[in-house]
This record gives C-alpha cells, sequence and structure tokens, in this order.
C-alpha cells in the first residue's frame, strides 16, 4: 500500500494542480513532494531494517490490471528501488524549495507536469510488469518533452525534436521487444517480472543478443553512452533548470536501474555477450566527454558532458559483472543524483545573478557571492569523487569493480577509464577558477544565496559530506540487491 | 585508559578549528581566529607527546578501529588509526612544526582580511596530514593523500584574485591527481591480489611468504611510487612545487616542511616490507630520487627568487630521501624528513620574515645587507644555511651523510652523484645567504627605510627552529660516534631497513671526511663568489638552468597544447559534425516523411504525444479504481 501511495501522490497532485490558480500550486507541489520524502524515507527505512534482521526485505503489491493484455498492476520494492525512490524524494522538493521565489509563466500546467514526470520516474522504479513499466516510462518523458519545449530556451523546439526523436526511436524499440518476449509466454501475467525474465532467459543466445540491443538501446539513450549521447547537451543547455534537474539526477538513473532491473535477468547471455563492447563504449565515452567538457564555455553543457563521462564509469561497471561494481554502482547512483542536482542549483544562481552561463564572461563569484562560490567549490570536489565527499565512495567502488573484472582487459579498462580522474579536476577547475575567482564580473541581481537557495544547497551539501565520511547505510541498503544480482 | 586509545583526539582539534573557523570566517575576529587555529594544533601536540611517550616505553604498535567506512560483500575497509612508532615520528614533527607556523602566522596574516578563512584551511591542512600517517589501511592514508592536495590548492590559490595564483593551485592539484591514480591503481592491484588495504593484514601476508607473481610486488610499489612523485615532487610531476609558493609564504613553510611533501617518504617508509620484495622498484626508486636531486639543484642555483630557490632545494633534498629510499634505509629517509623539517620551516619562515620587511619584494638582486637590520632573522637563517649544507655539528650533516653512506655501500655511481647534488647544495644557499644578508642593501631607498625585524610572533619560532636545526641531528649519530641510533632503533618496531653490514670505521671516517670537506669548502665558494655580485644577464647552460631547463615549456608543448587541440577537434568534427549530423539526418529524413503524411494528418508531434500521454494516464487511472 505503502508504494501505491508513493505512486498516487504525484500524480493525484500532478493533476490537481492543472486545476488551481496563483501560490497554491507551488504549496501543493511543495507538500505532496515532502510527502513523497517522508514516506520513501520511510519505505527505505523499512528495507534497511528488515534486511538487517534478515528477514524478507522487499515490499510488493500486486492487483489485477488488464488480464487481457496479459499485464497486471504489481509493485516491488527492494533496497535499490527504495533508495531510487528516496533520491526522488529528496530532488524534488530541493527543486521546488530552491526555486519558491522565481516566477514561472503558467505554474499550473508547469508543476503539473513536474509532478506528473515524478509519478513515471516513481512507478519506473517500482513496476514489476513489464508493461506497467513501459507505461510509467513513456509517463515520465512525456511531461518533460511538454516542459522543454514549452519552458526552455530559445532552441527549445529543435532540441526538444532531436531529444523525442531520440528517446521515441528507442521506446518503440524497447516496445517491441517486451510485445515478443511476452508473446512467448502467454497468459493472465506474461508481461510479470518472473514471465518475461525467465521468456527472455530461455531463448537461445543468439535470439537474446539481438533483443538485447532492442532493449539497450533505449536505455543506453536514457544514461547516456557514447554514442547516443549528443541529445543530452543540448536537452540540459535548453531546458529550464528543474527540468535539467529532474532529467539529469533521475531520469538518467531511471536508464541505469532498468539496465539493472530488467535487461540483466532479461537477456543474460545476450549482456555475456556484448558486455565487452558496451564497457569498451563506456570507457570511449568517459574519455571523449572529457575531453569535450575542457573546451566547453557554457556551465550546462560543461556539466552535461561531465555527467556523461560519470554515467559512462558507472556503466562500464555494472558490465564488469562484479559485485563490488554492482554495489559501488547502486551507491553512486544516488550519490550522483546528490551531486548533480547541487551543480545545477548553483548553475541557476549563476544565471539568475550574472545574467549568462557562459564562463569567459563570469568571475569573481568568491568576493561577490562567497557563500555560492562555497557551494561551488564543495559540489566541485564531490564532482571529482575527492575523499570524504560521497563521490569517492561510490567511483573507489566502481573501479574496483571494473578491476576485479573476469576480462581480460581489465587493467586497460581500468587505466584508461582512470584518465576520466585526472581530466575531471582539469575541466572542473577550470570550472571554478573562471566562475568564482579572479576579478569580479558585475551583477544583475547583486545577492548571495537567498534563504530558501541555502536551504535547499545546505541540504544537498549535508548529504554530500555525510554520505562521504559515513557511508554505511546506503551500502547496507542495498547490499542484498548487489548480492542477488552478482553472487 | 591509556594515551593511545585518545589519539583520535589528534585529527579532531584541527577539524574542530576548522570548522569554528571555516563556518564564522566572517564574524569572528582576526586574533581570535588566529588562537582558535594555533591552540587547536598546539592540542594535538600535547596528545602526540603523550602518545609518543607511551610507544616510546612500550614498542607497541595498535590499531585503533573508529567506525565502518566502506564495507561491502567479504571486504570490510574500516576507518581506523595506526599508532606506532612510525606514525608518531611523523605526527610530532606535523604538530609540532605545524604549530610554529600557525604562531607565527598571526603575525605574519594580520593584514591580511581573509585572515580567519586563512587558518581554517590552514588546520584543514593539518588534519588532513594527520589522517595520512594515522590511517591504519591505504584507503585512510588516500583520504588524507588526497586531503593535502585539496588544502594545497586552497591555499596555493588563497589570494584568488590573481589568475597567476589561481594557476599554480590548479597545476598543484592536477599534478598530484596524475599521481593520485598511480597510488589508487596500487591500492586497487593490492586489494586484488590479497584482498585487504590493510597495513596488519598486507605486511603480514607478505611476510609469510603469501605470494602473488613476485613481478607484482614490483608493480604495486612503482604505482604507489607513481603516487608519490606527484605529492613528493618528483620528476617528472615536480613543477608544481615551484609554483606552489604563489600562496602565503607560512603556507610553503608547512607544504614544504611538515606535510605534503613528506607524504611520499612517509608512504614508502610505511610500505617498507612490500619494498622489501621489490628490488626494481627500489633501485627506480633511487634513480628517480638521485636524478631529480641534481636537476633541481642545478636550478637552485640561478634562481633569482628568494622562494624559488628554496622551492628548488626542497625538491632537490627530497630528492636525497628517495635516494634513501632507494637504498632500503628508510628509516635514513625518515631522519631526512625530520631534520629537513626543521631547517626547510625554519628557511621559509625566515625568508618569510625577509620578505615582510622588504614590502613583498623577492628579488634577491634587490636585497643584500639586510644582516643589518634584522638580527634575528639573519643568524637564524644563517643557521638554516648550515644545516642543509651539512656542515658538521648541524642536524643536516648527519642525516645527509646517512645517506651518501648508505648509497656508497649499495651502489656508488648513485654516491658520486649524490655528493655532487650536496655540494651545489653548499654552494647556492650560501648564494642565497649572502646575496641577502650581507654587502649592500641593493633595493630602493623606501624600502631600506622601511626594514624592520619581524615581531615576536615571528622570531619567536624562527629561534625554536633553529634550536632544533642545531641539535635535531644528536638522534641519529653516525656508528663511529656512537653505538645506538637513537631514532633507527626507535623506528625498528614499524619499519624494517634493508639489512646492511657494518661498514669499517675508518671507510666511514672517509665518507665524513668527504662530505665535510665538500659542505665546507664550496659554502665558502659560495660566499666568496657573491660577495661583490655583478648580475649579468645568463648565457649558455646558466640559462637552462635559471629557466628550469625549460621544463614548464616542454610540457606546455607536447601535453597541454595538444590535449587542448585534440579536445577542440573532437568537439568540432566528431560531436558537432559527425554524431550528431547522423541524428540531424535522421531527423531530417523523419521530419521529410511528416510532411507528406500531414495532408492525412493535424501533423504536429506535440499533439499525438499529448493525445497519448492523456490516454495512458485516463487508462492507468481508470483501471486502477475501476478494477478495484
Amino acid at each position: 500500500m505503502m508504494l501505491t501511495l508513493l505512486l498516487l501522490i504525484p500524480l493525484i497532485a500532478g493533476i490537481l494542480s492543472f486545476f488551481l490558480k496563483g501560490e497554491g500550486v507551488k504549496i501543493l507541489a511543495l507538500l505532496s513532494t515532502l510527502a513523497t520524502l517522508v514516506l520513501s524515507g520511510f519505505v527505505s527505512y523499512e528495507i534497511l531494517v528488515a534486511g538487517l534482521s534478515g528477514t524478507n526485505n522487499t515490499l510488493d503489491f500486486s492487483m489485477p490490471w488488464i488480464p487481457q493484455l496479459g499485464t497486471e498492476f504489481s509493485l516491488h520494492a527492494d533496497g535499490m528501488s527504495a533508495m531510487l525512490c528516496l533520491l526522488t524524494g529528496i530532488v524534488m522538493p530541493v527543486i521546488i524549495i530552491a526555486n519558491w521565489n522565481k516566477e514561472v509563466e503558467r505554474p499550473w500546467s508547469f508543476y503539473g507536469l513536474m509532478l506528473l514526470s515524478q509519478a513515471g520516474i516513481t512507478g519506473v522504479f517500482l513496476a514489476y510488469d513489464a508493461l506497467l513499466f513501459y507505461a510509467f516510462w513513456e509517463l515520465a518523458l512525456i511531461p518533460v518533452y511538454f516542459l522543454c519545449s514549452q519552458w526552455g530556451g530559445e532552441k527549445r523546439i529543435a532540441v526538444t525534436f532531436k531529444f523525442f526523436v531520440y528517446t521515441f526511436v528507442g521506446s518503440l524499440m524497447m516496445l517491441a521487444a517486451l510485445i515478443y518476449l511476452s508473446t512467448l509466454n502467454p497468459g493472465a501475467n506474461s508481461y510479470s517480472w518472473a514471465n518475461i525474465t525467465h521468456a527472455g532467459a530461455s531463448l537461445a543466445p543468439e535470439t537474446q543478443s539481438w533483443v538485447f540491443w532492442m532493449i539497450f538501446i533505449a536505455f543506453a539513450i536514457k544514461l547516456p553512452i557514447f554514442p547516443f549521447h549528443t541529445w543530452q547537451p543540448d536537452t540540459y543547455e535548453q531546458s529550464p533548470t528543474p527540468v535539467t534537474i529532474i532529467l539529469s539526477a533521475l531520469m538518467v538513473k531511471m536508464g541505469m536501474f532498468a539496465v539493472l532491473r530488467w535487461l540483466f535477468p532479461m537477456v543474460p547471455q545476450g549482456v555475456a555477450f556484448w558486455s565487452n563492447t558496451v564497457i569498451i563504449l563506456s570507457i570511449i565515452g568517459i574519455v571523449y566527454a572529457s575531453f569535450l567538457a575542457i573546451v566547453q564555455t557554457d556551465l550546462k553543457r560543461l556539466i552535461a558532458y561531465s555527467s556523461i563521462a560519470h554515467m559512462g564509469l558507472m556503466c562500464a561497471a555494472a558490465f564488469s559483472n562484479t559485485q563490488m561494481g554492482m554495489h559501488g554502482l547502486m551507491v553512486q547512483m544516488f550519490n550522483h543524483g546528490i551531486n548533480i542536482t547541487g551543480m545545477w542549483l548553483i548553475v541557476s544562481m549563476v544565471e539568475n545573478r550574472y545574467g549568462t552561463r557562459d564562463m569567459t564572461k563570469l568571475g569573481g563569484m568568491a568576493t561577490a557571492a562567497p557563500q555560492m562560490a562555497i557551494a561551488l567549490a564543495i559540489i566541485s570536489f564531490a564532482n571529482i569523487a575527492l575523499p570524504l565527499t560521497n563521490g569517492f565512495i561510490g567511483e573507489f567502488m566502481l573501479f574496483n569493480g571494473i578491476f576485479q573484472s573476469a576480462s581480460a582487459y581489465n587493467i586497460v579498462f581500468m587505466a584508461v577509464a582512470g584518465l576520466g580522474i585526472i581530466l575531471g579536476a582539469v575541466y572542473t577547475l577550470n570550472m571554478v577558477q573562471k566562475t568564482a575567482f579572479g576579478n569580479t564580473t558585475p551583477m544583475l541581481i547583486s545577492k548571495d544565496m537567498t534563504t530558501n537557495e541555502s536551504l535547499a544547497m545546505a541540504l544537498i551539501v549535508v548529504l554530500v559530506i555525510f554520505l562521504g565520511v559515513y557511508p554505511k547505510p546506503l551500502l547496507e541498503l542495498t547490499q542484498s540487491v548487489a548480492q542477488m544480482m552478482v553472487p | 585508559m591509556t594515551m593511545t586509545n585518545l589519539v583520535y583526539l589528534i585529527p579532531l582539534f584541527p577539524l574542530i578549528g576548522f570548522l569554528i573557523n571555516g563556518i564564522g570566517w566572517r564574524t569572528i575576529p582576526k586574533s581570535v581566529g588566529g588562537l582558535i587555529g594555533s591552540i587547536t594544533v598546539l592540542a594535538s601536540f600535547v596528545v602526540s607527546l603523550g602518545i609518543f611517550f607511551e610507544v616510546k616505553s612500550t614498542g607497541a604498535s595498535s590499531t585503533i578501529v573508529l567506525f565502518d567506512f566502506i564495507q561491502s560483500g567479504k571486504l570490510n575497509i574500516p576507518f581506523a588509526f595506526q599508532v606506532d612508532s612510525l606514525s608518531v615520528t611523523f605526527l610530532l614533527i606535523i604538530t609540532g612544526i605545524g604549530f610554529l607556523i600557525h604562531v607565527y602566522s598571526t603575525s605574519y596574516m594580520h593584514e591580511d582580511e581573509g585572515m580567519v578563512k586563512y587558518f581554517a584551511y590552514l588546520n584543514l591542512f593539518i588534519f588532513s596530514m594527520l589522517l595520512l600517517v594515522l590511517g591504519a589501511n591505504y584507503l585512510v592514508m588516500f583520504i588524507g593523500w588526497e586531503g593535502v592536495g585539496l588544502c594545497s590548492y586552497l591555499l596555493i590559490g588563497f589570494w584568488f584574485k590573481n589568475r597567476d595564483y589561481t594557476n599554480a593551485a590548479k597545476k598543484a592539484f592536477i599534478m598530484n591527481r596524475i599521481g593520485d591514480l598511480g597510488f589508487l591503481i596500487g591500492m586497487l592491484l593490492i586489494l586484488f591480489h590479497f584482498g585487504t588495504l590493510s597495513y596488519q593484514d598486507f605486511f603480514g601476508q607478505l611476510k609469510s611468504g603469501a605470494t602473488a607473481n613476485p613481478s607484482m610486488y614490483n608493480w604495486i610499489a612503482i604505482c604507489l611510487f607513481i603516487g608519490a612523485m606527484g605529492k613528493s615532487a618528483q620528476i617528472p610531476l615536480y613543477t608544481w612545487l615551484p609554483d606552489a609558493m604563489a600562496g602565503p609564504t607560512p603556507v610553503s613553510a608547512l607544504i614544504h616542511a611538515a606535510t605534503m611533501v613528506t607524504a611520499g617518504i612517509y608512504m614508502i617508509a610505511r610500505s617498507s616490507a612490500l619494498y622489501n620484495l621489490a628490488p626494481d622498484a627500489l633501485t627506480f626508486v633511487a634513480w628517480i630520487g638521485c636524478i631529480t636531486a641534481l636537476i633541481a639543484a642545478t636550478i637552485a642555483i640561478k634562481q633569482y627568487d628568494i622562494k624559488k630557490v628554496l622551492a628548488y632545494s626542497t625538491v632537490s633534498q627530497l630528492g636525497f630521501m628517495f635516494m634513501a629510499l632507494g637504498m632500503g634505509a628508510y628509516t635514513t629517509a625518515v631522519f631526512h624528513v625530520m631534520t629537513h623539517a626543521f631547517f626547510k620551516a625554519l628557511l621559509f619562515l625566515g625568508s618569510g620574515s625577509v620578505i615582510h620587511a622588504m614590502g613583498g619584494e623577492q628579488d634577491i638582486r634587490k636585497m643584500g645587507g639586510l644582516g643589518k637590520k634584522m638580527k634575528v632573522t639573519q643568524i637564524t637563517f644563517l643557521i638554516g644555511c648550515l644545516a642543509i649544507a651539512g656542515i658538521p655539528g648541524f642536524s643536516g650533516f648527519f642525516s645527509k651523510d646517512e645517506i651518501l653512506a648508505a648509497t656508497f655501500e649499495h651502489n656508488k655511481a648513485i654516491y658520486a652523484l649524490g655528493l655532487f647534488g650536496a655540494m651545489m647544495t653548499a654552494f647556492y644557499m650560501f648564494r642565497l645567504y649572502t646575496l641577502t644578508f650581507t654587502g649592500t642593501f641593493r633595493g630602493t631607498h623606501d624600502q631600506e627605510h622601511h626594514l624592520h625585524e619581524s615581531p615576536a610572533a615571528m622570531t619567536f619560532p624562527l629561534i625554536i627552529l633553529a634550536i632544533l636545526s642545531v641539535f635535531g641531528g644528536y638522534i641519529g649519530l653516525p656508528a663511529v660516534i656512537s653505538e645506538t641510533h637513537t631514532l633507527r632503533n626507535f623506528l625498528s618496531t614499524s619499519v624494517s631497513n634493508i639489512a646492511h653490514e657494518e661498514m669499517a670505521h675508518n671507510t666511514e671516517w672517509m665518507l665524513l671526511g668527504i662530505s665535510t670537506a665538500i659542505a665546507v669548502v664550496f659554502s665558502i665558494i659560495g660566499v666568496a663568489v657573491h660577495r661583490k655580485p655583478n648580475f649579468v644577464a645568463n648565457t649558455g647552460l646558466s640559462k637552462v638552468f635559471e629557466n628550469k631547463w625549460y621544463v614548464d615549456e616542454l610540457y606546455d608543448t607536447i601535453i597541454v597544447r595538444p590535449l587542448n587541440a585534440l579536445s577542440d577537434m573532437l568537439d568540432r568534427f566528431v560531436e558537432k559534425m559527425g554524431i550528431d549530423g547522423i541524428v540531424n539526418g535522421i531527423g531530417k529524413l523523419v521530419r521529410f516523411g511528416g510532411d507528406r503524411v500531414r495532408l492525412l494528418q493535424t501533423g504536429q508531434v506535440g499533439f499525438y504525444i499529448f493525445v497519448m500521454v492523456i490516454g495512458i494516464t485516463i487508462l492507468f487511472a481508470l483501471s486502477f479504481f475501476w478494477i478495484r
């Protein structure tokens, strides 16, 4: 029941938003997201405690939906789903608090769409039925499409179109593959996780290897993995910052989550066959995106490429098939979401104060707005995985995972991926230097962080440090999932 | 309750200082900030002393687990501290010298508006360094390892309005990061082959003979050493250290003496059990150290910036320490770390006193005759020079001689080159001393009028350090003078040197004689040549030395610029024209198709999507409530 509530709160609040006017929308959005925060925190706590005491540490809910199609309304939460719901629960109110004083045109539909998207994202993390999963996947994406095209920057139409082409192609191929798999096991619940993974896993290896790509393309685009990534910098750049946060902190995790929850058990032999290919693509992506990040002048594009590099590392570890890598991946999914949210919050403050995101025109923030500069520095060092920030824990485990993989090239993989550590320091410190240091550029609004911005930022910073020093809760929450995936 | 159980207090005090000053940096008055910063480090020093005496009397080595850090599957890496003779020795150096530098800073930085922030960073620096030496496994060491990188970044770029300074800060961090990648790979290799990062387990496995492939020892040792190259400024990763003087001068003293650069020495001494099994790696370490010592010394001879001379002398002295490590004489390297910490902190703080008096001027061509106005600074600086040059009786003599003796025993080529390095050291230090403190003043009249001795908060640390620079060497007397080597005995519980044969006494006397002769003669030459300075533009080899062998330019040409060009090319051709070109091509194709079909439909993608989302939502909502 708690899982259903977790879905229904944003869904109902989202629909209600369209009928509200004025301030009420924001208050509704804040309350509903805070409610999901509390609820997801509670769910995570339950699962954590159950896991520690050794009892069944998953929550399940199931009821018939459209038996004619072979689909049921079934939800399932283990440590990984709970953690990602919690991430969603944290990020959504942070977005709303940070943007509290900002005027948005047509707030009712803006917040309505955001909440609908949240419902979709939560659904993706919880669905235990492939068709339900697909429905939530689309529910998460489509509001974002509207948000970009209505509230985005100058080039929003062209960029949204590109985003749409990419994701839609991926979605359709995934749907086709899911339908194909469901036909192998006809019945009232042929789309259930158990049936569909069973159907996939029993396929001949050759079949698995093409089914793999049909499904993986959708996820690879979402992650994104080189060379399916070019929608991302454009979309991040053109979207309004709250939407960018949803895209980068949460939706990217949908792709990673889907790989783990669906792709791996569904076509294990396909995965085994292609894993080196995917790891190589991922690692090319790390280095390639890092190089591109070095030459960016727009803050948003720089962070977009940085995120591609980080996701490349996560994806490489996912496919290296080690328990340590898997465990690190779980933790890193959460931490990346927290860090990049912090990054976008600062970018949005910078844009608000200076009227530009062009780093060649920025400078001197450490003098003019020291709080913002300190926040920028902390998040930047988390971004390059400095020890005692949350970024380090995951990255260390990910590298360890890649290194321990059975692949003959593990050392090469590790060494090349490791270049990302150095290049990451290069572009991140460049960014800090150009934005915070040097002579002061005049601000449009001469103001350091406002109360609501400080509140949102403080939450992020506390999480960055706390989980960097004491990652145990996160590790324990996801330990059993990692163990289950790679025994 | 023993003192050792209170070890967590040692890093805790500076951490508290950092938090107080860091959070209240805009409201706390300057002098209060300085007081908080200094007292917290003093407190750590006191606790360290207590633990030192306990370790000294019991000889015990203990591991104190604070909490679980990374736990995954069978792997458990705790946040744990190691208390033994090696870590305690470093604790005393870090907190002791760190405290003096804090005291000095209360006066030196008093005019700076960012003083409280400065003390916050300084405390964080001490905290990181303490974690580095206290860690009971490589991961905790790595936390401190990267932590000092962060702090050096913050402090080198402390005056952040100056682009050159922030560039130097960035360079320091990135160069260190290159080394850190080596360290990280080394750690992963240890984890992969031994399943642990804890010193106790790892060294235990090594000693019990549980082997991986023997060549693996060399690989692990070399990977870790790459980390040390970055942190301890060895070729090819040394160029950040001379640039690091962009920060306030006491920071240079901290980086060069008490923290940061000693990390690499500590790491190898700590890993002595590993390096003893890795002879090839040791040879590599020794040669890198030797070459670094020589190259840096040649550069130091031709620098005109008082801090640059000292910076290159640090690089060179670190080279000497790595030579010792490469001989398997780990305790000798630690001995030199200690004496070097005394006299290098003294010299840097002395140079700070000079720069303070000169109103920010750092060029020794514009100094001269400062001794008349600054007696304390002059005398203490002279003591520092005597110590680093290796004049008998001063601390540097004993430690440097021990290094040379070790190289003489194992590798005559390195011994010869080492002597050459020692020769240059004596020469450039007395060049520096003579040009700065003797002769006539060469600066402007205003500067001359302004010259004054520094206040007590600055001269007091100088005096203490001068005393240590004189007497600090007596804990490690050569065998011909004393039967017991106090420091080596103390360290023997935690560091295992490669066994060496006792040298014949007359050989040892001979070596002592050679070192002494070289130090004295070249000190005198250093003074004599520069008594009446005549500055002409350098040519030939001198010009190469003055321009630091053009290494920065070389790195710029073969690494920095090609990387930027590559990035630019990838952005333009692969990303925008290549991948995006294909995607947009597909997009256009779809649009073109859409245009044909539009005759039948409204043709707006948005409309379809809108219908779809509404449809899905309704389907979902209806069936959910209906079926229930």
